[in-house]
């Protein structure tokens, strides 16, 4: 029994939770565009991004050089990051929460490797010094993920179209989207170091175009995921007893899975595999806010954004002149934190 | 108490006309034609695999016959929608136990998703439905607990309360007791009880435990093998042949000391 004490409490924690969480998203941009290689004093940052208003005029303290960087290099990126991340949380408790499986993940039903495949394709068999070659690396990505689900789909559908069916659907489209891969990197030859790189996942050479291209796919697929939060609620009761209460469970699995996919297949197309944020993100939120998903899917969403963004900072400055994979900072940190909450066993 | 939901009422809830039923092309119900009455308690009986939890899932929608039509309230069952019939019935499965995060009320509150536009919130008499159904089977000083870390009785006890915020004309239930002790089973009973001589709801169960059966249904409904042996009130049914012949047992008859009700006690050769 809880205590009134406590029920305040948890109260307060969800309606304090979702400023907070804007608070620490904003000044985490501010400090973040500030950090790099060439550093820049937190004032100049705010001063140089406030001078971006319309009307707004601030006497300039700064130089040209300074303002490119934030402007057209770190400023796109650091965008790039939240969004991405806020993908890959909000994909990530959909899975968890359809699938009912903890161990989900945005590439649970083989989005990553036919991402994988897609890129890897597209490094080996177009001209990189060809003005395609750019696009053609998230397009050839996206078209294999969007493949990949086709075929888990196309497998799960001829049996019971539940859970199971779908996991280990995706278990097997990955084994052998797996296998592909690993042909095709050990034909690549010279190209070899490109598409192990691209596999691992980076921010950067970020461009607002890239930026553009992922904003709709987050708003549609936050809104449309988040429209059957009650829904996500009653599976936890299981499919049969949502069934019972009326709900069309099929349906709103292959609706909610199809979101989830394409949100993560956008993302990786653009930025390669990011392992572990959809994974963990929604674990820790769920361990904050409780099984709700009202608060979880926005939630796990700002939790992303934020994690993504201090994971590609991480990457991109821990070691200077050198940039670490960005899969490998978020893997580093969210394995073990992982395997600590299983331990824990939440 | 509030007012339910207006429905048709009529004289029988359900009418099955020839319904046969068939999984991986094994016959489990062969040419059932019955009717459920409305506003009893009716009891589903027959030995293991005679097709008493499929005959319930195709009452509740969720089977289709592979043969035959069923009729809820002389309408065609398949041409109400999932939604529609959620309103109508509630349907407990075997061990429907739940094991989920959210706590009682919350579950409970789960019960009133056929009555909800899709992004809207529980409204006043939504919450007044959820009150009582907690009120009803005294949870309410429970309410804010995790499911979780509740005992199997007083889980089954949750599922009972969600079913009722579902504010079901009809409620199909498979072995509500299994898993239970002796006295957590007749505290269910007790409830549901309670619950249909205040609403007048058609409750359809199966319950293995023929005592149990005898005890608060009736009208009841023998099955065996996928074949419908016979229905009708409770002695008609419950007598030694029928009984002994379905469950090829057995058993001695007697008389419930309180109620008079027919009771059932396996046969013992005598051991000393």
């Amino acid at each position: 029994m809880k205590t009134i004490k406590e029920q305040y409490y948890t109260m307060n924690k969800k309606i304090c939770l979702f400023p907070i969480m804007v608070i620490i998203l904003l000044i985490s941009t501010l400090i973040t565009i500030s950090i790099g290689s060439v550093p820049i004093p937190l004032g100049t940052t705010v001063k140089i991004l406030i001078d971006q208003l319309p009307v707004v005029d601030i006497d300039r303290t700064w130089n040209s050089i300074q303002e490119d960087i934030i402007l057209s290099l770190r400023l796109p990126r650091v965008f790039l990051a939240m969004i991405v991340g806020a993908m890959l949380g909000t994909a990530g408790i959909a899975f968890q929460g359809v699938l009912r499986n903890p161990l989900a993940d945005p590439y649970i039903l083989g989005v990553s490797s036919g991402a994988a495949v897609g890129a890897a394709g597209a490094i080996l068999f177009i001209n990189p010094s060809s003005f395609l070659a750019n696009a053609a690396i998230p397009l050839f990505a996206f078209l294999g993920a969007i493949l990949s689900l086709l075929m888990v789909f196309g497998i799960a559908w001829q049996r019971k179209r539940d859970t199971v069916s779908l996991i280990l659907a995706g278990v097997v489209v990955q084994s052998f989207l797996g296998a592909v891969l690993s042909f095709t990197i050990t034909i690549s030859g010279t190209k070899l170091r490109t598409i192990v790189f691209w596999m691992m996942g980076s921010l950067a050479a970020t461009n607002w175009r890239e930026v553009l291209f992922l904003i709709p796919y987050l708003v549609f697929g936050f809104l449309l995921i988040y429209a059957f939060y009650r829904n996500l609620n009653i599976l936890s009761l299981g499919e049969q007893a949502a069934q019972h209460l009326g709900m069309n469970v099929e349906g709103i699995r292959v609706i909610l899975l199809v979101a989830a996919s394409l949100l993560s297949a956008a993302a990786v197309s653009v930025v390669g595999i990011i392992g572990f944020v959809g994974l963990i993100v929604p674990h820790i939120i769920r361990l904050l806010v409780g099984p709700d998903h009202k608060v979880l899917i926005p939630a796990s969403c700002l939790a992303g954004a934020i994690f993504l963004l201090w994971s590609d900072t991480i990457a991109r400055t821990v070691i200077p002149s050198m940039e670490i994979p960005i899969g490998v900072i978020t893997a580093l940190a969210g394995a073990p934190f992982f395997g600590y909450l299983l331990k824990k066993k939440v | 108490m509030f007012n339910l939901a207006n429905v048709p009422r009529t004289e029988n809830v359900f009418e099955l006309d020839k319904v046969s039923f068939k999984y991986n092309s094994t016959l489990i119900l062969r040419n059932i034609s019955l009717k459920i009455p409305q506003g009893r308690i009716t009891g589903i009986l027959g030995p293991n695999g005679s097709g008493k939890t499929t005959l319930l899932k195709i009452l509740s929608g969720i089977n289709k016959p592979s043969q035959g039509s069923v009729f809820l309230y002389n309408r065609l069952l398949e041409t109400y929608s999932r939604k529609d019939l959620a309103k109508q019935i509630a349907f407990l499965e075997q061990n429907n136990s739940v094991s989920s995060p959210f706590t009682v009320r919350e579950v409970v509150e789960m019960g009133r998703y056929p009555w909800l536009k899709p992004l809207s919130s529980l409204k006043a008499r939504d919450k007044e439905i959820v009150n009582y159904a907690l009120q009803c089977f005294d949870l309410t000083a429970k309410q804010d607990q995790t499911i979780g870390t509740m005992s199997g009785g007083e889980k089954q006890l949750v599922s009972l309360a969600r079913a009722m915020a579902q504010e079901p004309q009809i409620l199909i239930l498979d072995e509500p007791t299994t898993y239970l002790d002796i006295g957590h089973q007749s505290m269910v009973m007790e409830y549901l009880y309670k619950w249909h001589k205040e609403w007048k709801t058609t409750i359809i169960m199966v319950i293995h435990d023929l005592n149990m059966l005898s005890q608060y249904c009736d009208h009841l409904i023998v099955l065996d093998n996928g074949v419908f042996v016979k229905d009708g009130v409770r002695e008609e049914v419950l007598c030694k042949e029928l009984i002994t012949k379905t469950y090829k047992a057995n058993f001695s008859v007697i008389k419930h000391p309180d109620s008079g009700v027919p009771q059932f006690l396996p046969y013992f050769n005598g051991r000393s």
